[in-house]
């Protein structure tokens, strides 16, 4: 019980996909415009998280090595699908204000990340955990950045007017650089709280969770990362 | 005709910059922009295989899945459809073109995850764009790209001097200094229709 707790509660904060392990950035910057669409985008990423590591997990013997990238990628892209499909269906609001976002979930790192990581070495259960508390996670950080957006950007906080009318909005953070800026400082204030608390750790940009580090073994951002910490 | 689609290269360069306006490919955008040379490889795999993936992706969507009503199909068609071809182009490369093989080859199984490539298949079709229009639509998506990767980069060599705050070190403030490049990007809104609208 207490590991299933903890497999569950390190995707939360302690390993937060988007601000500790720095994957799945484009949904994180590109949908946050508004705290609604970051809260969507967050349940419908938990969503294909928690399917596709419940299923790579029961194929997990049945996967040959070799081909185990292609066979991921495969169920990833047929539970993006379902959910396309859900989704038109049901809030096709969410449809439009996501656009290219949703199909792109297929190549969200975080998805396949958790694959290759997790789900390819652990049973059912903890998996199904693990893909339930990062895909929490990730909605918590994407429903805080559009708060802040959406809040400074269009003085409203999920549709409803919150600064005082005679507050001008600053569009800049609900433009593209203010996706950056707000992502940089939240990074920022997580390494803040971390330097204070003395619980400090390297950080490098993708490649601890990247699918793709079997293959590349780090050459693709050599002595990019040697400075990151 | 001609108009239209250098209206839709600049475009895609300079107003709707696939990284620094419309968010895809920001992982290969922080990860590989620290060396101008590794910057310009990467960005050089990616409009070969940007366009490439575009040319087959859009006849089979339009020859194949739409005539047979498997257009639902189009996301796994697709991500399998770029995975298969950077393998292919891998193998190709190695054996035919060694140097060029050795210049790129590393970036490469990078790409088939990279969303940016998915995303320029995909938004072709979903603003209703011809095969010659496709095509140009990748490829100045992936000049964006490399756009975008060389300018970062220039600005990454002036970050290594800097001194930020502490719990700015390493990536948050290369996050604002992509804030402030892709700033200056917002300048460029309305300047293509403009040129392209006057003749």
């Amino acid at each position: 019980m207490r590991e299933k707790l903890k497999v569950f509660s390190n995707g939360l904060l302690k390993e937060n996909p988007s601000l500790r392990l720095v994957l799945g950035t484009c949904p994180t910057l590109a949908v946050t415009t508004l705290a609604v669409n970051g809260l969507g985008m967050g349940l419908a990423a938990t969503f294909v998280l928690v399917c596709s590591n419940i299923v790579i997990s029961a194929l997990r013997k049945v996967i040959p090595d070799k081909v185990r990238l292609p066979a991921y990628i495969t169920v990833i892209a047929t539970f993006v699908t379902v959910l396309q499909m859900l989704v038109k269906a049901f809030v096709p609001a969410l449809d439009s204000a996501l656009g290219i976002f949703l199909p792109l979930i297929v190549v969200n790192c975080i998805i396949l990340g958790r694959a290759e990581m997790f789900a390819s070495k652990h049973g059912i259960v903890l998996s199904a955990l693990d893909g339930l508390g990062m895909g929490l996670g990730f909605t918590g950080t994407l429903v805080v950045m559009g708060s802040i957006r959406e809040l400074l950007g269009a003085g409203t906080l999920f549709g409803m007017q919150i600064m005082p009318a005679s507050v001008d909005p600053m569009t800049f953070f609900i433009m593209p650089p203010g996706g950056f800026f707000v992502f940089g400082v939240l990074m920022a204030l997580v390494i803040w709280i971390e330097i204070k608390t003395d619980n400090r750790k390297q950080r490098s940009i993708g490649c601890e969770g990247c699918p793709s580090a079997a293959v590349c073994g780090g050459k693709c951002s050599e002595n990019a990362q040697g400075g990151e910490a | 005709m001609a108009a239209k689609l250098a209206m839709i290269f600049f475009g895609m360069i300079l107003v709707n910059n696939y990284v620094l306006v419309q968010f895809l490919g920001i992982c290969p955008f922080l990860g590989v922009s620290k060396k101008l040379d590794s910057a310009v490889g990467m960005s050089v795999a990616v409009i070969f295989v940007m366009a490439l993936a575009t040319s087959v992706t859009w006849p089979i969507y339009t020859f194949l899945l739409v005539p047979s009503g498997l257009a639902y199909l189009q996301t796994i068609v697709f991500i399998l459809v770029i995975a298969v071809l950077v393998q292919l182009v891998e193998i190709a490369m190695k054996k035919y073109m060694p140097p060029l093989y050795k210049a790129l080859g590393v970036y490469l199984p990078l790409i088939t995850t990279n969303c940016a490539v998915l995303g320029v298949t995909i938004s072709v079709l979903d603003e209703g764009y011809g095969f010659a229009e496709s095509l140009v639509c990748a490829l100045g998506a992936g000049v964006g790209f490399l756009v975008a990767m060389v300018l970062f980069s220039g600005v990454r060599k002036r970050l290594e001097d800097a001194q930020p705050p502490q719990c700015f070190e390493g990536l948050p403030i290369t996050l604002v200094a992509a804030s402030i490049t892709s700033l200056s990007f917002m300048g460029f809104g309305g300047v293509i229709e403009n040129i392209f609208a006057a003749h």
